[in-house]
C-alpha cells in the first residue's frame, strides 16, 4: 500500500470515528424501540412527542438559555474592556493580570467549580442559576478576551485619532469607529461564550441547586432507558442548532472582513 | 470672476515676512520616560505658510507634528496657535486637522461618509452638508467616487480621500505625517505638484513631517532640519541648501563634497583658508555660518564644480586630478575626482548637454571652481 493510499484511509477513518455517532443521533431518534442497536425498529415521531410533554426538560432548556445568553454577554462585555485595555494601554503588573484573566483556560474545571461551591457554601449565597452564571462567566471570559484580544489588535490606532482629530470624543469615536470594526469579533465571542456555556457540565452541576440545566438534565436522564431514545431526539435538535449558529457566525464574520477590506486568514468554516 | 490658477513659485521673502506668525513654540520639551524627544524647540510658523519639519527617523518631527495636533501633550515649553495657548485643548477642540501616515481612512464608511465625517457636528442642513463633501472631493479630484467603499481605492486615492476629509473643516493648519511615503517615485511627484497647488488654492498653513529632502525642498516656504529632538536650521529651501549651517545639516540635504582645511588668517569679511587641494582662497563671512578657529572643513555641492574639457579655460579658478568614478544618469553624468594631493576623491555633477563626451574612468582633467561657492564648516 502506498504512502498516499494509507493517509486516505487514516483521513476517512478519522472522519468516520469524528461524525459517524452523530449521525446515529437522528436514527435513533427517529427509531420505534428504547434500546439503541441495530436492526431499527420501524420509523416514529413519539420520541420528539414526548419531549414536548416533559415539563422538567422545558425548565432545563429555559435555564440553560438564560445561563448561555447571560454568560455570553456578560463574559463579552469583560471581554471588551480586557481587550481594549491590553491593547491600548500600558500599566504595571498588566502581564500578570493579562495572565490571571486567562488562567481558568487551563485549570481544571473540576477544581474551579469544587472550590466555587465551597465559597459559595461558605458565604451562605443559596445556589441558583445565577451562581451558575458566575462560574459560566469566569470560564467564558478567557475565551471572549483571546477573540476579541486579536480583533481590537488589527485596528489601526490612527483610526481612532483621526476620529478624534476630526471633532470626537473619546466615547463617540469608540462607538462610530471601534465598536463597528470589532463587531464581528463581537459576534464571535457572544456566539462562542454562548456554545460554552450551552454544553458546559461540571460547574452547572455542582453549582446548579435545584435548577438543573440541560446538559446536567440530559445526565441525569441516562439513569432511565425509556428516556434515552427522548435524549436522542433532544440532540438531534441541538445538533441542527449548531450548524445554524455556526453558520450564521461564519456569516458576519466573512462579511465583516468583506466590509473592512481585510484579507481572509482562516476562521470556522 | 475667476481665481486666477495658484503658481507654483514659492512665495517671496517680502511676502513671508508680512505673513503673520500663526504657530508659536517656546522652548517646548518632550519626556517620555527617561527619553528626552523634543530638546527645546522654539519656533514660530506663519500663515498661510508650507512648513516642512525634515530628519531622519527618530529626530522628534512626528513627536512635534503630534504636539501640534494634540495627541501628545508636551513636558513644558508654551505652544501657541493664532495667539491662544494649546495648553490642556485636547486634539477634538484644536484648530488643526491631520492627514495620517497610513491615512486612516474608515474602512467600514464610504468615501463620502469617511470626507463628510467631521461634519457630524456642524450645525447645517444635511444638503448643505452634502454640498461641501462634493465640493471637498471635486477639489481633490475625486469627483464622482463619493458611493464607493472606501477599502477599494488605491493608495493615491486614499490619500485624497484623507485630505479631503481634514480640509473639509477648514482648519488653521494641516498637519500632514509622511504623506507621500507610502506612494511609488512616479505618483510622489505628481502628488507634491498636487499638494503644492492646493496649499496654495485654500491659503491654509500646511505643515508636512518628511525624512525625503527632496520632498522637502520641492514643497516648502521654509524648513526645520532636525536632529536628536532639536532644530538645527529652520531656513528657506534655497539658503538652507546653499548655506548649511552645519556639516551634519549639509550632509542630510543633498550631496556635499568635505575637504579639511586651516584657516589662515582672519580678515573683515572673512577668512583666508588653505584648502587640501584648492590651495589657499577667501571665504566670505556670509559663507562661514559657524564660530570657525584653526582646523575646519571646506564643503560645496557637486554642481558648483565643472570638468573642463580640452582647450577649455576656468572663469575663477581649477584644480588639477583624475576621474576615479563615472555614475551615468542619463541627463547628468556624476565624476569623482581625485584632486591632485587630496585621498578623498570629490563629486562633481555636469549636465549631459548635447555634443558633450562623457570622460572615461582614469582620464587625467582639470576642475574648475570658485571661493564663492564653498562653505565654511567647523
Amino acid at each position: 500500500m502506498s504512502g498516499g493510499r494509507l493517509f486516505k484511509t487514516y483521513a476517512v477513518a478519522y472522519l468516520l470515528f469524528l461524525y459517524a455517532p452523530i449521525i446515529l443521533l437522528p436514527i435513533f431518534a427517529f427509531n420505534d424501540g428504547t434500546i439503541i442497536a441495530f436492526p431499527l425498529q420501524g420509523f416514529t415521531t413519539k420520541w420528539f412527542e414526548a419531549m414536548v410533554s416533559t415539563p422538567t426538560l422545558h425548565t432545563a432548556v429555559k435555564n440553560s438559555l438564560i445561563i448561555a445568553v447571560s454568560s455570553a454577554v456578560l463574559a463579552t462585555c469583560l471581554g471588551i474592556f480586557t481587550a481594549r485595555a491590553a491593547t491600548r494601554y500600558n500599566f504595571p503588573g498588566k502581564g500578570g493580570i493579562a495572565g490571571l484573566v486567562m488562567l481558568p483556560l487551563v485549570l481544571p474545571e473540576i477544581i474551579v467549580a469544587v472550590s466555587l461551591f465551597g465559597v459559595l457554601l461558605g458565604l451562605g449565597i443559596p445556589l441558583t442559576i445565577w451562581t451558575v452564571i458566575l462560574g459560566h462567566v469566569l470560564i467564558c471570559t478567557p475565551y471572549a478576551v483571546a477573540i476579541l484580544n486579536s480583533a481590537f489588535q488589527s485596528l489601526d490606532r490612527s483610526l481612532e485619532e483621526a476620529a478624534y482629530d476630526l471633532g470626537e470624543t473619546r466615547w463617540s469615536t469608540f462607538r462610530l469607529i471601534i465598536l463597528p470594526l470589532v463587531a464581528p469579533g463581537i459576534v464571535s465571542s457572544l456566539l462562542i461564550s454562548f456554545t460554552i456555556s450551552l454544553d458546559e457540565f461540571i460547574i452547572a452541576f455542582f453549582l446548579a441547586g435545584t435548577e438543573p440545566t440541560l446538559p446536567v438534565y440530559i445526565f441525569s436522564q441516562f439513569r432511565f432507558p425509556q428516556s434515552v431514545p427522548v435524549i436522542m431526539a433532544l440532540g438531534t435538535i441541538l445538533v441542527l442548532l449548531s450548524i445554524v449558529l455556526l453558520t450564521v457566525a461564519e456569516y458576519f464574520r466573512r462579511r465583516g472582513i468583506a466590509k473592512s477590506g481585510g484579507k481572509d486568514t482562516g476562521g470556522f468554516l | 470672476m475667476s481665481t486666477p490658477a495658484p503658481s507654483l513659485a514659492k512665495a517671496s521673502e517680502a511676502e513671508r515676512a508680512a505673513r503673520k506668525p500663526l504657530i508659536e513654540l517656546e522652548n517646548i520639551q518632550k519626556y517620555y520616560g527617561d527619553y528626552h524627544a523634543l530638546r527645546g524647540i522654539t519656533a514660530t510658523i506663519r500663515q498661510g505658510e508650507f512648513f516642512s519639519l525634515l530628519g531622519p527617523s527618530g529626530c522628534g518631527k512626528t513627536t512635534l507634528l503630534r504636539t501640534i495636533a494634540g495627541f501628545e501633550e508636551v513636558s513644558s515649553g508654551i505652544l501657541k496657535i493664532d495667539g491662544r495657548s494649546m495648553d490642556g485643548v485636547p486634539a477634538n477642540r484644536r484648530p488643526t486637522n491631520m492627514v495620517f501616515q497610513s491615512y486612516a481612512i474608515f474602512p467600514h464608511l464610504s468615501v463620502e461618509q469617511n470626507v463628510g465625517f467631521g461634519l457630524r457636528r456642524d450645525p447645517r442642513s444635511a444638503a448643505e452638508k452634502d454640498r461641501a463633501v462634493q465640493e471637498a472631493l471635486e477639489m481633490v479630484g475625486l469627483k464622482g467616487y463619493g458611493k464607493r467603499a472606501a477599502h477599494a481605492l488605491s493608495g493615491g486615492q486614499r490619500q485624497r480621500v484623507a485630505l479631503a476629509r481634514a480640509l473639509i473643516l477648514k482648519p488653521k493648519v494641516l498637519l500632514l505625517d509622511e504623506p507621500l511615503s507610502a506612494l511609488d517615485k512616479k505618483m510622489r511627484e505628481q502628488m507634491q505638484v498636487e499638494l503644492i497647488k492646493l496649499q496654495r488654492q485654500v491659503g491654509i498653513t500646511f505643515i508636512l513631517v518628511t525624512h525625503d529632502q527632496e520632498e522637502a525642498l520641492v514643497m516648502s516656504d521654509r524648513i526645520a532640519v532636525m536632529f536628536e529632538g532639536q532644530i538645527a536650521q529652520l531656513d528657506d529651501p534655497e539658503t538652507l541648501y546653499r548655506l548649511p549651517k552645519s556639516r551634519q545639516v549639509a550632509d542630510f540635504i543633498g550631496t556635499m563634497n568635505f575637504l579639511p582645511a586651516t584657516i589662515a588668517a582672519q580678515t573683515a569679511d572673512g577668512f583666508d583658508v588653505d584648502v587640501a587641494g584648492l590651495g589657499r582662497c577667501h571665504i566670505g563671512a556670509r559663507q562661514s555660518p559657524g564660530a570657525v578657529t584653526g582646523e575646519v572643513s571646506v564643503g560645496f555641492r557637486p554642481e558648483t564644480l565643472t570638468l573642463l574639457y580640452e582647450g577649455q579655460q576656468a572663469t575663477d579658478r581649477e584644480s588639477p586630478g583624475v576621474i576615479e568614478e563615472v555614475v551615468y544618469y542619463g541627463d547628468m553624468t556624476y565624476y569623482d575626482v581625485k584632486l591632485d594631493g587630496v585621498a578623498v576623491p570629490v563629486r562633481l555633477s555636469m549636465r549631459n548637454v548635447f555634443g558633450r563626451p562623457v570622460l572615461d574612468r582614469g582620464t587625467r582633467t582639470r576642475v574648475a571652481w570658485s571661493p564663492g561657492a564653498l562653505v565654511l564648516f567647523r
